[in-house]
């Protein structure tokens, strides 16, 4: 469904500050994959996403949307089919603005007409489609979002993402920035919504065996490259410690990101 | 005199619902409005000079204003200018267009000519004062204007507008152009900064191309007193603080005026006195903050 050809990343060509983020990506994702991928602090994980979504354009390659190219498609056309939530959970949700006017805006992609829409057959849905998250947010729908919880507005994020139906979902650390149980709810709501609407998704995260549990198939990066991809069956059996150890296998180096190590269950 | 604040209050009440939409909802410092309240005025006076029709004019003015705001909006999102630097080319080079509008002139008397104020007084002069009816006309034109915003406000587009100002990253996300939303957003607010400058062109009887000159502070200054009324959520309220900010302010200036005269204030001095209003309603808004001195002090007492 999307497909990276040779896709390299240079920030800051030409100069001293030169640095190399994603060196000749080749990735294939197919329709319904749900992808965990890991990897150390400047492994080029967030921009492999900023450069699916469009936020910037590759140095070099191509990018794939069902076999039309999109290289060089803006971010804003390429967000109706891309859905993205980022480690911050401010940045999806409007804060001075209610949270039904926040599910209008939401609520279709792509531009915006001069059009009132919201109203009380609006309002009934937003209530029902609400009350899939059981958090009782379809009885606040007037209140401005600066009075939720970031794990509140993490889950609404994840909602209005999901019910706007995206051919694939950029989930960018989405969880990190919040409580443990906090985390651990949203986590369990972007399962279940991703595996009961059969969507396709890309999970980033720094916690192993989260990247080990959820999912059918995993990436490890690594400096820029993809040097781990497992699958199938493999991925059913695989462990912590397995996982270190295909690392070391394959880089001849040891994982010494404690990060990476530590932040296991 | 009192009807003479409401008026004023009223007409600059346009030009402040302008500079709210820029300053508040869409968080785009827009300095353009300098330029584009004498653009309004020129364009209305020049067109009324030459005959034309008065709906025209207004027209024409809006559309000018509307040009003005689109221009500041493509400079920022083309070139990657940031936002105050686009407003200040804007109006720097609407200066040279306004005396060109005008004729090459740096004023228009409009004291011989029909204008909508001459028009709208030889109509009811028979049965209502020549104040009244001018308040009872321009109170209607500012709210038809405000209420006008509040449904655009819940339109698709307006909430939108509403969201870009507190977070672009989810604008785009909703798949929407930004850039266009930006020039739709400033375009309209620089419109409305034109109608009221047409509007102040006949009211004072004449325009000047030093019309605009520290208007956006006079806005700013506005917004800030009006937001000190009332806190809300709610669009229609925001915009009806914003006409009642610009009826107080005038109504300061007034007093500045009409009593400053005996501690030696020129009006000269009424800029120096808008700057300082500003300055004092931030420490105000300041003082509603937790960690203002006052609070902190009493907190130490405590």
């Amino acid at each position: 469904m999307i497909r990276l050809e040779n896709i390299k990343k240079v920030f800051h060509e030409g100069t001293v500050n030169e640095n190399t983020a994603l060196k000749k990506i080749n990735l294939t994702v197919k329709e319904g994959d749900f992808i965990t991928i890991v990897g150390s602090n400047g492994a080029g994980k967030s921009t492999l996403f900023n450069t699916i979504s469009g936020s910037f354009s590759p140095t070099n390659g191509q990018i794939f949307f069902n076999n039309e190219n999109v290289t060089r498609m803006p971010e804003y056309r390429r967000a109706e089919f891309i859905g993205r939530i980022f480690q911050d959970p401010l940045l999806g949700t409007a804060s001075n603005m209610s949270l039904e006017d926040n599910m209008m805006i939401c609520n279709k992609k792509g531009f915006k007409g001069l059009r009132v829409s919201l109203n009380s057959r609006m309002r009934e849905r937003f209530r029902n489609e609400l009350k899939l998250l059981q958090m009782g947010l379809e009885d606040r729908m007037e209140h401005n979002l600066q009075l939720f919880s970031g794990g509140q507005r993490q889950a609404l994020t994840l909602l209005m993402t999901v019910l706007s139906n995206p051919s694939l979902i950029l989930l960018d650390e989405h969880t990190a920035a919040l409580d443990p149980k906090n985390a651990a709810m949203v986590l369990e709501l972007t399962d279940r919504f991703i595996r009961e609407r059969k969507l396709t998704a890309m999970m980033i995260t720094h916690n192993m065996s989260q990247a080990i549990k959820f999912g059918n198939r995993i990436l490890m990066m690594h400096k820029g490259e993809i040097i781990l991809d497992i699958s199938g069956e493999e991925k059913k059996s695989l462990t912590v410690e397995g996982l270190v150890k295909k690392f070391y296998n394959v880089k001849h180096e040891l994982l010494t990101n404690d990060e990476v190590l530590l932040s296991h269950e | 005199m009192i009807e003479g604040i409401f008026v004023e209050g009223l007409i600059y009440g346009i030009m402040v619902l302008g500079v709210f939409i820029t300053y508040r909802i869409l968080d785009f410092p827009d300095l353009t409005v300098d330029g584009s309240f004498p653009l309004g005025a020129a364009i209305m006076a020049s067109l009324i000079v030459s005959g034309h029709n008065i709906f025209f004019a207004l027209f024409a003015a809006f559309a000018g204003g509307v040009a003005a705001g689109v221009v500041t909006a493509t400079i920022h999102n083309r070139l990657k200018v940031p936002n105050l630097l686009a407003g200040i080319l804007t109006m720097t080079m609407l200066w040279s267009v306004n005396i060109r509008v005008m004729g090459n002139r740096a004023n228009l008397p409009l004291l011989q000519n029909h204008t909508i104020i001459t028009d709208i007084v030889a109509k009811t002069e028979s049965f209502i004062p020549r104040e009244y009816s001018i308040l009872i006309f321009f109170f209607l034109v500012a709210m038809a204007i405000k209420i006008g915003l509040d449904i655009f406000f819940r339109t698709d587009m307006g909430l939108t507008l509403g969201a870009l100002g507190n977070n672009q990253q989810m604008v785009i996300s909703q798949g929407v152009n930004i850039n266009l939303m930006k020039a739709i957003g400033v375009g309209l607010s620089n419109g409305l900064v034109a109608v009221s400058g047409a509007f102040a062109a006949q009211y004072q009887g004449f325009a000047d191309v030093g019309l605009g000159t520290g208007i956006v502070v006079v806005g700013l200054a506005s917004v800030m007193i009006g937001e000190f009324i009332y806190t809300s959520n709610k669009i229609w309220i925001l915009t009806l603080r914003v006409l009642a900010g610009s009826i107080i302010y005038k109504a300061i200036m007034y007093l500045g005026r009409y009593y400053g005269y005996h501690i030696g204030l020129t009006p000269n001095d009424l800029k120096l006195l808008a700057g300082l209003l500003i300055i004092i309603c931030l420490i105000i808004a300041q003082g509603k903050n937790s960690n203002n001195i006052f609070r902190r002090w009493k907190n130490d007492q405590a």
